[in-house]
């Protein structure tokens, strides 16, 4: 088989990133541009993957199966489903904003900064497309490295102590999941991803399998308690770095759980449901009420983020309890639907509003909500890009931030009246967090000098934000096509997860 | 009705708050203002088109849909219509006032900055109510009822720099978002027994969902019905401004007086009113639920109706008057008599919003000031609005012939006929509610229009205002006078809603009614023996007394009972609890989360203290390694004498 259109999504950034490094800082005119055609050209690469993908089938579609370690039968095995896709198409997605965002506000060794994101992007599509263990692996780790530089040689004064964090955690979790894929291996001789799903497995194996997956995953999403990385990394991370972390590597966490722990673990996941589903409702109630108390912007969205990824992991884990709750599986595609559908739309609001506090933090340097207030007045079509997000933020819709939290808590109610009772109390927190934020920062009367003296929008920042909007907007009008692409695949997760692999 | 006029009808108003929106600098102010009165014109004109089809011409009722919105698990999410004669009437009364209020606003706004923001912000509510009224299925009623929750928040904080205003809009949202999560598990339950969003599902369903329980625990079950209709009418209660969710509403004054008349006296907070009476396949076979909504209807009907009277502010006073004017309608829910509910929903609409745009154009004459006791005896200034402002109250008390004596009367009679478990306190409280609200209308007709005139200072004599600004006054000043003559006898007696609301035989009090109904002008007679009109007339008498003959006397009077006065100047002390319990508490527990959740036990006792402990065992473990031979030696046997022992012990 030859290399195809994956290889190109995977290795056209990455090579463009090493030619924006050979450019250099002093041709940084050059290398922006090439940055930005070769994030563009990613893009527009990704447009044949969703036309060309059959929605029909649950299998993977533009495989390519090269060999790669022989001696651990590991191959370069690449193709896309109805999950990965639309993680793909994300990640394609938001590159190109991080790009121009960064064009003029980045000095300090910008050549540099534009190939890490690149790599970055090559890498994060990497994660998604592989369809092998080891080749899945290497890219989950080789993923942190431009992002350790992103933090460390662009962060802010705290910046040591937050790579160090982000590193360790994320870096302890993935070890464990090298543990139980060479486990995996030895088992069933074959790190092939559907080998691995197939491969048959006692409940005390996939226990443990599925609590040294969960430490890679939770630390990634990240679910409570090991999320307290992510606030840090945030605030340290140039605005960059903060909208592909948000809107990228988090999901990664929650692609892990539907593409690892459900399909090889599905006993051991029914069995510790209780588990993820407790730690993912006291993400959306306890991390909600965290945020309402932040004074730092970058910490509110990140607090607002690892609440809107409990929905994820909620969404995901609520199966068994529904067929406990009506005696079948219906609502449980619908909880998934929502899982994704939320991963989508978090990567595009989350990202959104971390760029908006980078458009602040470049005119004022101050992260904190105390330095603002009555930025509508010198800012108005700013202040109109803001409120539309916060609003996507709240889960208003109409906005792509509606549908995954509708899908979820309908199907939680399923399960149980209880968890749909907890989960819908977002709409009440999310709302008063992000509107709180809006009003303290947006509206009153120009508070200080500096608001003053902030310059609305220009069009590189018009046509970052813009864009964002037109997708959230989008995808809260129409999210069929969405919804439509993963439908075959999710149907076979479900099949998959319901399906025990223990002897009868 | 061809599927393109129903689109056509919500579309207009959203492309023209488009065009508005987005290109109003450029198109400039005229052309705006333009667009979107043109829109919504056409939509109302519409609107009346469909209500000829269906209420003249006999048409059937529609149910299209218009797209998918998504499929999962089967379940269809669609945006899509159901316009029946209940739909029609909500459409042609949201296009109708919302037309006469455009009209206005180019009076009202010409002064303001914001106006091609404004007029883009009206048309969007228009869209979005359209789309609430309009709508076959729950998903797409939750879309509209939050959009236009948005579009309220936008316009209650549309001048953004006054602190007040941005105060108000944050809790009206907040608040309204409470009502939207009980609303949200209403939706989710009828999905749980339904499989479906669609309103014809679930409404066929709803006898046996009426006979289902839904399990709350180990060994809890509750009536699976009357647990989704509880939750529902949370969401009406919110939107609806029913207590303990009413806070916001008076606060939303702060918003320009165009929308206090269009979105939070006429339109957008009957959402919850017309909601129910939608739902009413669902709420009939619950009696528990209806007695819920009873009570609380009848309280805030009462009880808002008493803080109308010590307020000060002219806009403050017509909003209690319609937090309590919906507590009536809310009343006639729980007595399940939907039409005489949608029937007062719709002369309220008129007359409401009359009272409303009449005390914007007192405010334009004021300068913009609003505190009553600034003003009076303003009727020979400007007298086309202190006539169509009388006209709106006379209609407020329920004077007989104008249109809220039929909607009124007929809503207290139907309360009466009610078995229901509270009909009993409801009916009282809302036949005491009568005398109050004319207490608290005619202390407002008097203080502004009326007696000695203590605008002084304000500079120059006011004068009447412009034409846009009473044109559309004298345009709602007819049907608040006639259209409760007109209609009272086909929509509560000669069956016009027809199976658009759904009232099972035993309940039906208005059917009760429509035995002993020959005609308007029977009606009226019959009314003016009922104690509701005397009520009334003994609320006028009092508010002639206190505020034009003794005008010491309230003083007094506040003085004499100056623990019960505090109360009600404090409003029951419902914001105070809120802003000084309630919201100061769950910050406490964010912050206690944060500081003492993430930072002390994760961040301080599980992450760094990890990390302490390894520092330990690393310093600890230092030791060991001293650099003396002897110490290594020894070491070696005390781990050989281990092992061996180990095996010894194992094998």
């Amino acid at each position: 088989m030859q290399f195809g259109i994956l290889s190109a999504l995977v290795w056209l950034p990455i090579a463009g990133g090493v030619a924006v490094l050979a450019l250099g800082d002093r041709r940084i005119v050059a290398g922006r541009w090439v940055a930005l055609l070769v994030a563009l050209a990613t893009l527009a690469l990704s447009l044949p993957l969703l036309a060309g993908f059959d929605r029909g089938t649950a299998e993977f579609q533009f495989v390519e199966h090269l060999p790669w370690l022989p001696a651990f039968n590991s191959w370069y095995h690449l193709g896309v489903d109805g999950i990965s896709l639309p993680l793909i198409v994300l990640s394609a997605f938001m590159t190109v904003p991080v790009v121009i965002a960064g064009w003029s506000v980045i000095s300090v060794r910008p050549a540099q900064y534009y190939a890490a994101f690149l790599i970055m992007e090559g890498l994060m599509i990497g994660v998604f497309a592989a369809i092998d263990g080891l080749l899945f692996y290497f890219f989950w780790e080789a993923m942190l490295i431009p992002m350790f530089l992103i933090i460390g040689v662009w962060g802010g004064p705290r910046r040591v102590y937050a790579t160090i964090k982000f590193f360790l955690y994320t870096f302890l979790g993935s070890v464990l999941m090298l543990v139980a894929l060479i486990y995996l291996y030895v088992q069933g001789g074959d790190y092939s991803l559907r080998a691995l799903q197939d491969l048959p497995l006692t409940l005390g194996e996939q226990r443990w399998i599925f609590l040294a997956f969960l430490a890679a995953f939770a630390v990634k999403v990240p679910m409570v308690p090991v999320h307290t990385w992510l606030p840090d990394a945030h605030v340290e991370a140039p605005t960059g770095g903060s909208v592909i972390l948000a809107a990228i590597l988090l999901k990664m966490g929650g692609y892990g759980f539907l593409r690892f722990s459900l399909p090889i673990a599905p006993d051991a996941s029914r069995e510790l449901d209780w588990l993820m589903i407790l730690l993912s409702l006291v993400a959306i109630v306890y991390i909600s009420l965290i945020a309402l108390v932040q004074t730092d912007m970058k910490k509110l969205v990140a607090y607002s983020s690892v609440a809107h990824m409990g929905f994820v992991t909620l969404g995901s884990f609520i199966a068994w309890d529904i067929a406990q709750s009506t005696g079948a599986y219906s609502g449980a595609a619908m909880g998934l639907d929502g899982a994704m559908v939320q991963m989508v739309s978090h990567g595009l609001i989350s990202g959104a509003l971390f760029l908006c506090v980078g458009v602040m933090y470049d005119r004022v340097h101050s992260r904190e909500i105390a330095a603002y207030g009555g930025v509508i007045n010198t800012m108005p079509k700013f202040a109109g890009f803001m409120v539309l997000f916060a609003f996507a933020n709240a889960g208003v819709p109409g906005t792509s931030g509606f549908v995954g939290e509708f899908l979820v808590i309908i199907a939680s109610y399923k399960a149980n009246f209880w968890y749909a009772l907890l989960t819908a109390t977002m709409l009440i927190t999310g709302a008063a967090y992000t509107l709180w934020l809006i009003k303290r920062v947006l509206y009153g009367p120009v508070a200080n000098e500096q608001v003053a003296k902030m310059p609305d929008l220009n069009v590189r920042e018009l046509l970052v934000l813009g864009m964002l909007a037109v997708s959230v907007l989008l995808l809260g009008i129409w999210p069929a096509p969405l919804l439509d692409i993963m439908h075959s695949s999710i149907h076979h997760l479900v099949e998959q997860m319901t399906t025990s692999k223990l002897p009868l | 009705m061809t599927r393109n006029l129903l689109i056509a009808i919500p579309l207009l108003p959203l492309i023209a708050a488009l065009i508005a929106g987005l290109a109003g600098r450029r198109i400039g102010r005229a052309a705006s203002a333009g667009v979107t009165i043109l829109a919504v014109g056409v939509s109302c004109a519409l609107s009346l088109e469909v209500v000829r089809q269906l209420f003249f011409a006999g048409a059937p009722a529609v149910d299209i849909s218009v797209y998918t919105w998504l499929i999962s698990d089967g379940i269809r999410f669609q945006v899509g219509f159901l316009v029946d004669r209940l739909t029609g009437l909500m459409m042609a009364v949201v296009t109708f006032v919302s037309f006469c209020v455009h009209v206005y606003t180019i009076g009202y706004m010409r002064d303001d900055d914001g106006f091609q923001r404004f007029f883009s912000y009206i048309s969007l509510f228009t869209f979005s109510m359209l789309m609430l009224v309009m709508s076959n299925n729950f998903m797409q009623l939750f879309f509209g009822w939050e959009a236009v929750g948005v579009v309220s928040y936008l316009l209650i904080g549309f001048w953004y720099t006054r602190p007040s205003a941005i105060h108000a809009n944050l809790k009206a949202f907040v608040v309204n978002r409470i009502g939207d999560f009980g609303f949200v598990l209403g939706i989710a339950g009828v999905v749980y027994f339904t499989h479906s969003l669609d309103y014809a599902d679930a409404f066929a369903l709803a006898p046996a969902i009426a006979g289902a329980q839904l399990p709350l625990g180990a060994d809890t079950v509750v009536p699976a019905l009357t647990l989704i209709c509880i939750c529902l009418f949370v969401g009406a209660m919110g939107k609806s401004a029913q207590v303990p969710l009413h806070v916001w509403l008076p606060d939303s004054m702060e918003g320009p007086t165009p929308i206090s008349a269009l979105i939070h006296a006429a339109t957008m907070v009957t959402a919850g009113i017309f909601m129910v009476a939608r739902m009413s396949p669902l709420f009939e076979y619950s009696d528990a639920a209806l007695s819920v909504v009873l009570v609380i209807g009848a309280t805030t009907a009462l009880f808002m109706g008493f803080l109308g009277i010590v307020q000060n502010d002219i806009k403050r006073v017509i909003a209690y008057s319609t937090l309590s004017q919906l507590g009536y309608m809310t009343v006639a829910l729980g007595a399940s008599a939907y039409s005489a509910a949608i029937f007062h929903l719709m002369t309220h609409a008129f007359f409401k919003a009359l009272l409303f745009l009449a005390a914007g154009s007192v405010i334009i004459a004021m300068h913009h000031e609003q505190d009553m006791r600034r003003m009076g005896g303003l009727a020979k200034y400007m007298p086309i609005t202190a006539v169509t402002c009388w006209i709106g109250a006379l209609a407020l008390i329920g004077t007989p012939f104008f249109s809220g004596f039929f909607s009124k009367d007929a809503l207290i009679e139907a309360v009466g006929e009610s078995q229901r478990a509270g009909s009993t306190y409801a009916y009282w409280c809302v036949l005491a509610g009568t005398f109050v609200t004319a207490l608290y209308t005619f202390r407002l007709l008097f203080m502004t229009f009326h007696g000695e005139e203590r605008f002084h200072g304000h500079g120059g004599t006011p004068h009447e205002s412009p034409w846009v600004v009473t044109l559309p006054l004298v345009a709602l000043a007819i049907p608040s006078i006639v259209i409760g003559w007109l209609t009272i006898g086909p929509l509560l007696f000669g069956g016009a809603f027809g199976g658009s609301i759904f009232v099972l035989e035993a309940n039906d009090v208005v059917g009760e009614l429509g035995h002993e109904y020959h005609g308007p002008l029977g009606f009226v007679l019959h009314g003016l023996k009922g104690a509701p009109t005397w009520l009334a007339l003994a609320g006028v008498l009092t508010a002639w007394y206190l505020y034009m003959k003794d005008t010491t006397l309230p003083g007094r009077i506040a003085a004499r009972f100056a623990g019960l006065y505090r109360v009600l100047v404090n409003k029951y002390y419902f914001d105070w609890c809120n802003e000084r319990i309630i919201a100061p508490f769950v910050r406490l527990v964010g912050r206690i989360f944060w500081k003492g959740g993430d930072q002390l036990l994760i961040d301080g006792v599980l992450v760094n203290g990890t990390a302490r402990l390894i520092d330990w065992t690393a310093a600890k473990g230092r030791r060991i390694q001293t650099g003396y031979l002897y110490t290594y030696a020894f070491w070696m046997v005390i781990g050989l004498a281990a092992l061996l022992g180990w095996f010894l012990i194992r094998g």
